[in-house]
């Protein structure tokens, strides 16, 4: 228990005191990840021999991030990118892996070993490339959504490749492995399929997929409906992990890759309501085993075969990125991606990616390429991995000035794209303002913690996620770092002040229009920092006060300047008023002061509704005054 | 004393109630924003709702030399925000009465697009009056201010010739220059039509920017 511990301890304070300098040096948390491997393993040795055991548990962040890759991909979206996702990113994939396959042959690898190789350097990095992009704010940029989009292709194009490259397998390497270990292995002992015929092992494969798909999608939400109704945050975790543990297993037991069930399920899910929390949920586990697989990665480096082939290894890292851009460039060239933008497609996209790493060790206990490759190449993905903040440094510094010059006119464009709003809180207030939204074209995130409302509003087409705001994850994974507003309106008065707060202290870029239930409640969301607030009550109730003075017999347009004059005489006296309760002692913000300063506005509220300009002569009433009786008089 | 201390200020107003269908009106208002002695208002930004602010308004009145109404002919006439701000901000014993004299010895100016064709605003076209005699309201307003008024500014046909745009926008740019510069001879312009047919033989501007 004290080894497991310790280790325990090593790894984790290896990764709390790597990731976070890494990611001051702009280096990205995936290099500081490896960094920490490298020191922890080939560089001071504190660990070594247990790397590999832990590996195989660390591949599990793999399949949590197939989970969330699949949770992105809503099929009506895969629809809609399919041009860029099959074009561009299906050309990228097979010219890179046909390239390089080439170039491996020129090493005299055989084929399949080749085409391994190939089908493994085709792939890029999407955690340094998305988490690069999001940091220098390039993810709306031309070239940043068609990067997506080819790393979108990238990632769907690692499932097939889990299912090819065991076919590719060495019958040398085989029989050298089956002669190592004639005891059984413990994979072969949980494989419940691995003594039935080839009908009944087909059979089992097609009911577990059948049944992840049927069971996701009929069962998922009474599953989460239930838990969601017990109000207890971590059984909806448990239930998370639940769900993605479940099917690796399943998918083990049969015999296929844990990690293209957990993206099937994911796939299967994108469209539920429950999306965002499912995704905030898994997402620090992913996040923790993907760094441990890294940090495992780094530790496992080899430094002998580095300083031993140190020439080969920086010539082939040099030659993929090389290869890789050029391919991406050609792309780019032909899909008509323009000026910075086609630099910084072809760039951003060079390097060998994590992925690679995870094909890799898969490789090599398929049989497919021999460990003595195998360990080069793995130097040579992560030395590209290393490359890739220069490469964005280069396009930042030295091709970025260049283009800029021209970019500065186009002021005016797709602004649709990055206005995104959240509303947090559909009841009756954010419904409202939720319709006009979308109706006028804007594309809107809801979040409801109350699971029975986002189903009613699911049934009338409002795109909706269960959720509760308040929680800085599912804030984070609803895409507030790009949201423009923020439009708070649930119904617990202390919540959205907590909400408030956290928004604007962390991104006080986002402007925040809040709903208050009352004066007071309106001045602590102020307070809170609330760009805008309006409290429930006052405008319909206007609205029936001048619907009940027209039914007296007021004149309709007299009452609509009376409306005004009301409001625009209380707008005149409310930031008086909110210094004035800022200033109230702690439990009495309401005090005689306020008091008096309130029922002086009163006054003047009195007094604006009974003033005539010509009469007066203070300029209170203004608007289709005429001129006094006998004004004509003066003209001759 | 500087060239930018010489200048007159100017005031634009700017009435268009359907700026997603401007073509013309709008790079008109872009490129006068651009000009340092222009003050641009775009009204229906600023009252939505039609509450105009007097004070307000007044005191930018008080404030410029040159006033100029920009807008879409509607209906022979100003866009309604327009007429509202007639009718609210040009006040008794402000604009006129015994005590309104604040607009005396100002330069007022319209400049509006038409849809029609020029030859359709005259006697003998299907308008049966110039944009000038439908403007006499506010000719007249002006008088009644005490503000020199000056011929329309006018593009004809504007929904439908892309070729005369350009043209129109440096004539634009050329009127405000030269009514900040006081280029414009009054008396030799007041029997125009329109203040288009004065503008080619005012020198070019561009040189006295600078």
């Amino acid at each position: 228990m004290t080894e497991y511990f310790l280790q325990a301890f090593i790894y984790l304070a290896a990764a709390v005191v790597a990731v976070p300098i890494a990611k001051k040096l702009g280096l990205g948390s995936v290099l500081g990840y490896l960094i920490a491997g490298v020191i922890i393993g080939p560089v001071t040795h504190i660990v070594g021999q247990e790397t590999a055991t832990i590996q195989h548990f660390a591949e599990f962040g793999v399949v949590m991030m197939l989970f969330l890759v699949g949770l992105e991909l809503a099929p009506s979206m895969l629809w809609q990118m399919r041009n860029r996702l099959f074009g561009l990113g299906g050309l990228q994939v097979a010219i890179s892996t046909g390239l390089v396959t080439g170039i491996a042959l020129l090493f005299e690898q055989p084929w399949s070993v080749a085409l391994a190789i190939g089908l493994i350097f085709s792939l890029s990095s999407t955690a340094i490339v998305l988490q690069t992009f999001n940091e220098k704010g390039l993810s709306n940029t031309e070239g940043g959504r068609n990067a997506f989009s080819v790393l979108l292709m990238q990632d769907i194009a690692v499932i097939p490749m889990l299912a090819f490259i065991p076919m590719l397998a060495l019958p040398d390497l085989v029989a050298a492995a089956e002669g190592l270990q004639s005891s059984a292995e413990h994979h072969e002992q949980l494989n419940l399929v691995a003594h039935l015929p080839t009908w009944a092992y087909a059979i089992a494969i097609l009911a577990s997929i059948g049944g992840v798909i049927v069971l996701g999608h009929f069962l998922s939400r009474p599953l989460f409906h239930y838990v969601a109704s017990s109000g207890l945050r971590e059984i909806f975790v448990a239930t998370a992990l639940l769900l993605v543990v479940g099917i690796a297993a399943l998918m083990s037991l049969v015999g296929l890759s844990p990690a293209l069930g957990t993206f099937l399920a994911g796939v299967v899910l994108a469209n539920s309501e429950f999306r965002h929390e499912l995704e905030s949920n898994i997402e620090p586990f992913k996040g923790l085993l993907l760094g441990l697989f890294f940090i495992t990665v780094g530790a496992g480096i080899n430094f002998e075969i580095l300083a031993n082939q140190a020439p080969v290894i920086g010539l082939l890292t040099l030659a993929i990125i090389v290869v890789k851009a050029s391919v991406l460039w050609g792309l780019a060239v032909m899909f008509r991606i323009k000026n910075s933008n086609r630099w910084l497609f072809s760039l951003s996209l060079a390097q060998a990616g994590e992925f690679g790493f995870v094909l890799l060790s898969f490789s090599v206990q398929q049989h497919v390429i021999p460990t003595d490759v195998a360990s080069i190449l793995q130097l040579v993905v992560a030395l590209s991995m290393f490359l890739t903040p220069v490469l964005f440094i280069l396009f930042e510094h030295v091709i970025m000035p260049r283009y800029q010059a021209d970019t500065s006119n186009q002021s005016y464009d797709d602004i649709g794209h990055s206005a995104s709003v959240i509303i947090a809180g559909i009841g009756r207030f954010g419904q409202i303002v939720n319709r006009l939204l979308v109706a006028n074209g804007v594309k809107t995130v809801v979040l409801d913690h109350e699971a029975s409302q986002v189903e009613n509003l699911r049934k009338i087409e409002i795109q909706s996620y269960f959720g509760d705001a308040t929680r800085p994850d599912l804030l984070h994974t609803a895409g507030i770092e790009n949201a423009k507003l923020l439009i708070v309106a649930i119904d617990n008065r202390e919540q959205a002040i907590e909400l408030i707060t956290y928004v604007k202290h962390t991104y006080p870029k986002v402007k925040v229009l809040a709903r208050a239930f009352d004066k007071g409640h309106n001045y602590e969301l102020l307070q809170a920092g609330a760009d805008y607030t309006v409290n429930e009550t006052y405008f319909s109730a206007l609205e029936l006060g001048a619907e009940a003075m027209t039914e007296l017999g007021f004149h309709p347009f007299e009452v609509e300047q009376k409306k005004y004059a009301f409001c625009q005489t209380e707008a005149a006296a409310s930031n008086q008023l909110y210094q004035q309760w800022l200033g109230g002692s702690e439990g009495q913000k309401f005090d005689p002061n306020y008091r008096k300063l309130f029922m002086q506005m009163e006054e003047n509220i009195k007094q604006a509704m009974q003033r005539d300009r010509m009469d007066k002569h203070d300029g209170a009433e203004r608007g289709w005054t005429p001129p006094p009786k006998n004004y004509e008089k003066g003209f001759d | 004393m500087s060239a930018s201390q010489a200048r007159k200020k100017i005031l634009l107003l700017f009435a268009h109630p359907s700026q997603k269908r401007s073509e013309v009106n709008l790079p008109m208002f872009e490129l006068a924003k651009s000009l340092d002695f222009v003050t641009c208002v775009d009204l229906y930004s600023e009252y939505p709702r039609h509450h105009i602010n007097i004070n307000r308004e007044q005191q930018r009145l008080v404030d410029h030399d040159i006033v100029i109404f920009q807008f879409p002919f509607y209906w022979y006439s100003t866009p309604s925000l327009l007429k509202e701000w007639q009718d609210l901000v040009l006040e008794y014993n402000f604009a006129y009465g015994p005590d309104g004299a604040a607009l005396h010895g100002k330069t007022f100016i319209c400049a509006l697009s038409a849809g029609g064709a020029e030859q359709a605003y005259r006697a003998d076209g299907y308008n049966h009056f110039t944009v000038r005699e439908l403007l006499q309201p506010l000719e007249q307003t002006a008088r009644l201010t005490g503000m020199c008024y000056l011929p329309p500014f006018a593009i004809f046909s504007s929904r439908s010739t892309q070729c005369q745009r350009q043209q129109h926008l440096a004539n634009w740019r050329k009127l405000l220059e030269a009514l900040s510069f006081e280029l414009i001879n009054h008396d030799k312009v007041a029997e125009l039509t329109t203040i288009n047919d004065a503008l080619p033989a005012l020198p070019n501007l561009a040189s006295m920017a600078v």
